[in-house]
């Protein structure tokens, strides 16, 4: 394997990353959006805040993560594809700048029009963003972006079958994982209501995830023939893989049974490994090879030895993280107003904490 | 495109609001960990509920403002490609090594944050104190690894191009380490502590003057003040060693400091003033001998400096930039010098007093101290940037061969300006709302108008409007 290869390898793992942990987050905007009114919403959207809260900004890093992998080993390909997709990435960067910034404010405010306001750009950039990065996936995936740090197509680029195809895909994922995740944690909060409802949107998310994903094959076969014949053979287990784990947490999610949340992962985690695989050895298909896009070996190297880094470095931190959170030891932020000065007697401390 | 116009000065306009908006929220994120640790160091030490108070809040603030500086960052990252895809096409495998650190302290800061701001109430006190020290680590980290990159612009080294001009071969230590590295980056990481102890201690200033004379608010104005205050200082002898890098190594960019029309000795400093376009320098106060005697305090007066006419007029600042360059540079010195004089009075005190000063125009002037060290950063990067002209990677690649071709560069521009107009005025109104309601919890002995007769009853300030 060359370090090319390693550094495409890498790039896939915060792609993967992103689109799993990230993408839950912008999953349970999507819920938040369609929550109801003010009453009728109150309890799901305070499920959704304190179950994204404390992770949605680590969560975010992946994104940067995958910036930096794709700009300093594939300069040529990141030239190309910000030039090219000018108007999905500002949409996603605006989406990300309005979707973060309201949620903290969110939090920070009490009187309801405000929180609706926030919560309003909050919930609806959580959608838009999802959407403008799987259009960018589908004009990757669909070869409308050329080599050699050229514009292509302005708009067509990005409004065409497949980057529909990536959009809608990349929103119902997003929601399907999200209500996955959700129901888990509205278990976690002894909240049988909001399991319910969570495990009732996460079951119809699923199957219409299910239905976009069947009819994109068609959709790939017409618009995107190199990756729709890289799925048909060398990505074919993934495919399978996909279908399996999507079934699977369907039917465990029909009878209310625990594991979900593992294949619901595995459903998504497949589906983007699976169009990798399917575009290799392209990083551009069919113009750009990930070997011709590749940066020169030091840098190579030095990203590959910066991300064995952070594997033993940032991944047992963010273990360190999701682990306190899921013992629930992350309630909530600082600890007004009834703490105050008790923190110092506190008793509610978290063992080995 | 119907409207499309040339995207070069727009580009240059949104990236230049986008990074000087961002640079605001960078010291907060910076040292602001530093000093609710401090404070909360102190309260646990010292079983100080008062201390622990504010550790809380800031740390509650610190949420907001992390937020938004973690997404303007972002925007950023966007941008790099959105804006310049042809300056990250072409250097991508050299400018992007610094930021792959960069990745890494920047999810240590996003991790960190979280445990520490959400593990207040469950977490044992000493393991949750810990918590935030990783933040402060990944802070100067994050930023000496973005101005390592800002620096390689200015020193671009560690690389090897073959003769068609591709990046053939990269040696990422000389990337990170590049000759303008270390000053840079010791400057811009004693700015986060300058702006952010100014910035915080500023605020509380105010608190003082409308008579919230607790020890609350103190406390909340003594860390952060004394912070600054070491800082200030400190910042001076590396601004005054990064001066002389750059009058070594990018003698165009000092020219336009200088305001240096021809090369000489004996170069005066000259205070404000401008270039004509005929080259000639007018009005200013010009100080005799002084730029040449501080380029080089071994030589004197005698110091020869490089003026505009020793470089071709196309590889050099144009003669507005060269006044942008000068003005901005005295606004930095000028304020720097201020600020640094206001340490010197709050140190002063606690020497002679064992008290911080009490006049009303030391906290008159400590109060707007948070917004003229803010300035005195920006007009820092405007020298860096607009000295740097016309080069984005200095001698070899200018500006407008690295910006994007998409003429509606324009439009994303005025979106982005609207857009960040909100997001920074919320951000402001959302703190202050957060700071009214928890004096309102609080009862009416803090809230503010120290000696009008008659203090607004607490339900109007339940009304303020926060967002």
């Amino acid at each position: 394997m060359s370090w090319a290869d390693a550094a495409a390898i890498v790039l896939w793992f915060g792609v993967t990353a992103y689109a799993l942990f990230a993408g839950a987050d912008f999953g349970a905007g999507f819920w938040d959006l369609i929550a109801g009114g003010a009453a009728r919403g109150e309890r799901p959207r305070a499920v959704i805040d304190h179950s994204i809260g404390p992770v949605w900004e680590a969560n975010h890093v992946w994104l940067i993560f995958t910036f930096v992998v794709l700009w300093t080993c594939f300069s040529e390909a990141f030239a190309s594809i910000t030039l090219t997709l000018f108007v999905p990435l500002t949409l996603a960067a605006l989406g990300i700048v309005l979707r973060g910034s309201s949620f903290a404010f969110r939090k920070s405010v009490f009187r309801t029009r405000d929180q609706r306001n926030f919560g309003a750009a909050f919930a609806s950039s959580s959608v838009l963003v999802p959407y403008c990065m799987g259009a960018v996936a589908g004009a990757i995936a669909s070869g409308r972006v050329p080599a050699g740090g050229e514009a292509g197509e302005p708009v067509s680029s990005w409004i065409n079958p497949t980057s529909i195809l990536g959009g809608v895909l990349a929103v119902t994922a997003c929601a399907y994982l999200a209500a996955v995740y959700l129901v888990w944690d509205s278990r976690r909060f002894g909240d049988e209501d909001m399991t319910e409802y969570f495990r009732r949107r996460a079951i119809a998310a699923g199957v219409v995830a299910g239905v976009v994903a069947f009819a994109g094959i068609f959709v790939l076969h017409s618009d995107a023939r190199y990756v729709f014949d890289g799925l048909k053979s060398r990505a074919l287990p993934f495919v399978i893989l996909s279908a399996l784990c999507g079934a699977g947490s369907l039917v465990l999610l029909f009878r209310d049974a625990r594991g979900a949340r593992a294949l619901s992962i595995g459903a998504v985690a497949t589906v983007v490994i699976g169009w990798g695989v399917a575009q290799w050895p392209y990083m551009l298909p069919t113009s750009l090879k990930v070997s011709q896009a590749a940066a020169p070996d030091g840098t190579l190297q030095a990203v590959i030895i910066v991300f064995a880094i952070a594997a033993v470095t940032i991944l047992p931190a963010l273990g360190l993280l999701f682990t306190l959170d899921q013992k629930s030891a992350l309630p909530e932020e600082g600890a007004e107003p009834a703490a105050g000065s008790e923190q110092l007697q506190t008793s509610g401390s978290v063992d080995g904490f | 495109m119907l409207f499309a116009v040339d995207p070069v000065p727009w580009a240059r306009s949104q990236m230049a609001f986008t990074l000087g908006f961002h640079i605001i929220l960078v010291p907060l994120g910076v040292s602001w960990a530093a000093m609710t640790l401090i404070a909360n160091y102190h309260a646990l030490k010292h079983d100080d509920s008062e201390a622990l108070r504010l550790a809380q809040r800031w740390s509650k603030y610190m949420a907001v403002t992390f937020a938004v500086g973690a997404v303007t960052g972002t925007v950023l990252t966007f941008e790099f490609g959105l804006l310049w895809p042809h300056f990250m096409g072409t250097w991508g495998a050299a400018f992007g090594v610094p930021f792959a650190l960069e990745g890494l302290f920047f999810f240590t800061e996003a991790i960190f944050v979280a445990i520490y701001i959400y593990g207040w109430k469950r977490l044992k006190p000493w393991a949750h104190f810990w918590t935030g020290v990783p933040i402060v680590v990944a802070g100067i980290g994050g930023s000496i690894s973005v101005v390592a990159a800002n620096a390689w612009m200015n020193d671009p080294s560690g690389f090897t191009l073959s003769s068609s001009g591709k990046v053939v071969d990269v040696h990422p230590l000389s990337v990170i380490f590049n000759n303008a590295m270390p000053y840079q980056a010791a400057h811009m990481l004693v700015a986060a502590y300058l702006v952010g102890g100014f910035l915080v201690a500023s605020v509380y200033a105010v608190a003082l003057l409308r008579g919230r004379n607790t020890r609350y608010y103190r406390l909340g104005f003594i860390i952060p003040f004394t912070v600054a205050a070491i800082a200030a200082p400190v910042q001076m002898a590396v601004g005054d060693t990064l001066a002389r890098w750059v009058y070594n190594n990018q003698p165009a960019k000092f020219a336009a400091i200088e305001l240096v029309p021809t090369t000489g000795d004996d170069i005066p400093e000259t205070l404000l003033g401008h270039m004509n376009s005929n080259g000639t320098v007018s009005g200013g106060i010009p100080i005799p001998g002084l730029a040449s005697f501080l380029s080089d305090p071994r030589t004197g007066t005698s110091t020869v400096v490089q003026g505009r006419n020793a470089f071709p007029t196309n590889d050099e600042p144009t003669i507005s930039e060269t006044n942008v360059v000068h003005l901005a540079w005295d606004i930095m010195v000028g304020l720097g010098t201020l600020l640094t004089l206001l340490a010197a009075w709050y140190g002063g005190a606690w020497l002679f007093r064992r008290d911080m000063p009490r006049t009303r125009w030391f906290l008159r002037i400590a109060a707007c101290a948070g917004v003229l060290a803010v300035i005195t950063m920006e007009s820092g990067w405007v020298v860096t940037e607009v000295g740097r002209q016309p080069w984005i990677v200095y001698n070899y690649m200018r500006v407008q061969d690295a910006a994007t071709t998409n003429g509606g560069v324009w439009v994303t521009f005025l979106v982005i300006v609207g857009i960040y107009l909100v997001v920074g005025v919320t951000t402001i109104l959302v703190l202050r709302g957060m700071s009214r309601r928890w004096r309102a919890a609080e009862g009416g002995e803090e809230t503010d108008v120290p000696y009008g007769p008659s203090a607004p009853p607490p339900v109007v300030r339940e009304e303020v409007p926060v967002g």
